[in-house]
């Protein structure tokens, strides 16, 4: 991964975000792969694998909570930052600029629904 | 059998022409407002379901080295930029993007700070608009411009590699006739020839009331160093001059891959002016001790523009990028993507009449050219400051300690940040000038540098 390139680089095991902290800035993945975590309890899951193009973070950008999962470089991973403020003035002028962030988003809750759909056919299975 | 598909929406003029499916719109030129009309106008119209077709013309090979295939420009993507491209799902590939950069050089008579952004993140692209510069031998990255234009075609866009040499008017429709061509009717003619094309002349023909934007004469020069020579005297950092040289807004060097562009902005630049500033040891300190300036090296005098066009927009007729309207001095290729983009929801959801842009693209524009006035305010402080050795002295002694403080407030820094990056609107860089605490502390930093025991400045070193 060359380190002349745009954002910056992560190394493998590295934290981009941390489950619980308050953010102010989403993250749009240039190259490489990273791995959504999160705790219950004291187990961690991997919930997705993110890679070039995907973003994350995004929540932060439209609630005041803190982030809901950790995300971390499996292997080299570039990533570039977008500022909430940066970004709010930009949709304040440019609302069709949300697009590509709601499909990320839409895309999210059908994995999300099959995800759920196929851990309650598991389960139903198993009764 | 496919229903025709009309894209207007309620909020258009219901009686004004429409785009629908099978429309033809005709884009001259092909740099970055050409390309980013061309494709956003089809992103949108494919998920709308209308399929129009669209035809640019640009004659420039962006894949061939030299000032033919380029369109001269420093090669800055701001950060704003950079981030909103990210957010739209256009990515600013290593092949396009030679340097990121996080920092800046300030450097002056009285000394030279860096200046660096609080995330320490490269969002700033370094690129060449064509192939590279005149005598090039390998191309190891490719054209900024040809990328977009390539995005473009990717999209459904249909490139002509000619010049348009003449345009016309019949039954209520342009016609647009490329060199070697027949004349071709359109629904819908976008013009984004920049402002250094004779092609403006074709439309101030039609009576549109349109007249070309004001322009003064800058000046650019690649200079061959070698990418270990860039690593280690320029790394990742653009260097800007504020010097007190008449006529000279400012100049920055921009590292890239293997060069270097030297840029200078301000009134009529010519030769004896370009001179003054290669021979300043301002520019020496940043480069080997053992460089000099070389005999030969690839150079251009391009038009920038300094005040918007009057009139940008017709029926049928819609002009983006530097033809219209954009920035001053700064983010021009940023202010081409809100123009194209702006005009391209217009045409597809409102319609393509005067009335229509009127509407929902103009006030894209007037924005900007609001935003513009307050940059000359701006432009017009930082000229009294570089003319005023105690404010220069003031200004460094300012940034100098903001840049060696962790943490803390850093006004003065993040003020030269945005207004040499173009990273914010004018309005914003003016507002956080004005404020209380920001002039305090700049007035006393010129009140204690003008005691004659802080005078001298040490030097920041440089990377
Ligand atoms: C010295 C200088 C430094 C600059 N530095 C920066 C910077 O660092 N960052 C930044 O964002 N902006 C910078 N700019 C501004 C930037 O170059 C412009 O804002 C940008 O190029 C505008 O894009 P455009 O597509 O409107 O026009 P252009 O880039 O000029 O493209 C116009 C295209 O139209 C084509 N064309 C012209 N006539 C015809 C015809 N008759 N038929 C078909 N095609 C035609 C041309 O071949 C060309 O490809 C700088 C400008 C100058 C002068």
């Amino acid at each position: 991964m060359t380190t002349e390139a745009l954002g910056k680089i992560y190394h493998d095991g590295d934290v981009i975000v941390r489950q619980g902290e308050m953010g102010d800035c989403m993250f749009v993945i240039q190259e490489g792969v990273a791995e959504v975590l999160q705790r219950k309890e004291d187990k961690e899951y991997c919930l997705a694998l993110l890679s070039e193009g995907d973003c994350f973070g995004e929540m932060a950008l439209f609630e005041k909570e803190v982030r809901s999962a950790t995300v971390r470089a499996r292997g080299e991973v570039r990533v570039l930052t977008v500022d909430k403020k940066t970004f709010l003035r930009r949709v304040h002028e440019d609302p069709s600029l949300a697009f590509s962030v709601l499909q990320k988003m839409s895309h999210r809750i059908r994995d999300l629904n099959a995800a759920l759909n196929k851990a309650l056919g598991r389960r139903s299975s198993l009764r | 059998m496919r229903g025709r598909m009309m894209a207007s929406g309620a909020e258009g003029n219901p009686r004004g022409p429409k785009l629908e499916d099978g429309s033809q719109v005709a884009v001259i030129g092909g740099g970055p407002a050409g390309s980013f009309f061309s494709y956003f106008l089809l992103t949108m119209a494919q998920r709308i379901g209308v399929d129009v077709q669209v035809d640019i013309y640009e004659p420039r090979d962006f894949s061939r080295p030299g000032p033919g295939s380029c369109n001269m420009c420093g090669g800055v993507i701001s950060e704003s930029l950079v981030q909103a491209l990210a957010v739209e799902g256009i990515k600013l590939p290593p092949t396009v993007v030679q340097r990121g950069l996080d920092s800046y050089f300030l450097h002056m008579d009285v000394g030279s700070v860096r200046i660096e952004t609080p995330l320490q993140e490269k969002r700033i692209g370094a690129i060449h608009r064509g192939a590279g510069p005149r005598g090039l031998q390998e191309t190891r990255w490719g054209s900024f411009d040809g990328y977009l234009l390539d995005l473009a075609i990717a999209k459904g866009a249909r490139r002509w590699p000619q010049r348009v040499e003449e345009i016309t008017w019949t039954d209520g429709r342009p016609h647009v006739k490329p060199q070697g061509g027949t004349s071709q009717p359109c629904d819908l003619l976008v013009a984004a020839v920049g402002v250094n094309s004779a092609a403006l002349k074709l439309f101030t023909g039609l009576n549109l009331g349109y007249q070309p934007p004001q322009t003064t004469k800058t000046y650019i020069c690649e200079f061959f160093l070698g990418q270990e020579v860039v690593n280690r005297y320029l790394g990742s950092a653009m260097h800007v001059f504020l010097l007190n040289i008449p006529r000279l807004e400012f100049a920055a060097l921009i590292p890239k891959g293997e060069y270097a562009t030297f840029c200078l902005l301000g009134q009529e630049i010519d030769k004896p002016l370009v001179q003054s500033l290669l021979d300043s040891p301002e520019l020496k300190r940043c480069l080997p001790p053992n460089w000099h300036v070389p005999d030969d090296f690839c150079h251009c005098s391009p038009k920038i523009s300094i005040h918007s066009a009057v009139h940008p927009l017709a029926d049928r007729v819609v002009f983006v990028g530097d033809c219209g309207t954009s920035r001053l001095y700064k983010d021009g290729i940023g202010a081409a993507y809100k123009t194209a983009k702006a005009a391209a929801k217009t045409a597809l959801f409102a319609g393509v009449s005067a009335e229509d842009f009127r509407q929902h693209f103009w006030p894209t524009c007037r924005k900007l050219r609001a935003d513009n006035r307050i940059g000359e305010l701006v432009f017009a402080i930082t000229r009294q400051i570089q003319k005023r050795t105690f404010a220069r002295r003031g200004l460094w002694r300012m940034v100098s300690k903001e840049q060696q403080l962790q943490g803390g407030q850093r006004r003065m820094s993040t003020v030269l940040w945005d207004t040499f990056t173009g990273s914010a609107p004018y309005r914003e860089v003016f507002l956080r000038a004005l404020h209380p605490s920001f002039l305090s502390r700049f007035f006393w930093e010129i009140l204690r540098g003008s005691l004659p025991l802080h005078k001298t400045g040490a030097q920041a070193r440089l990377p």
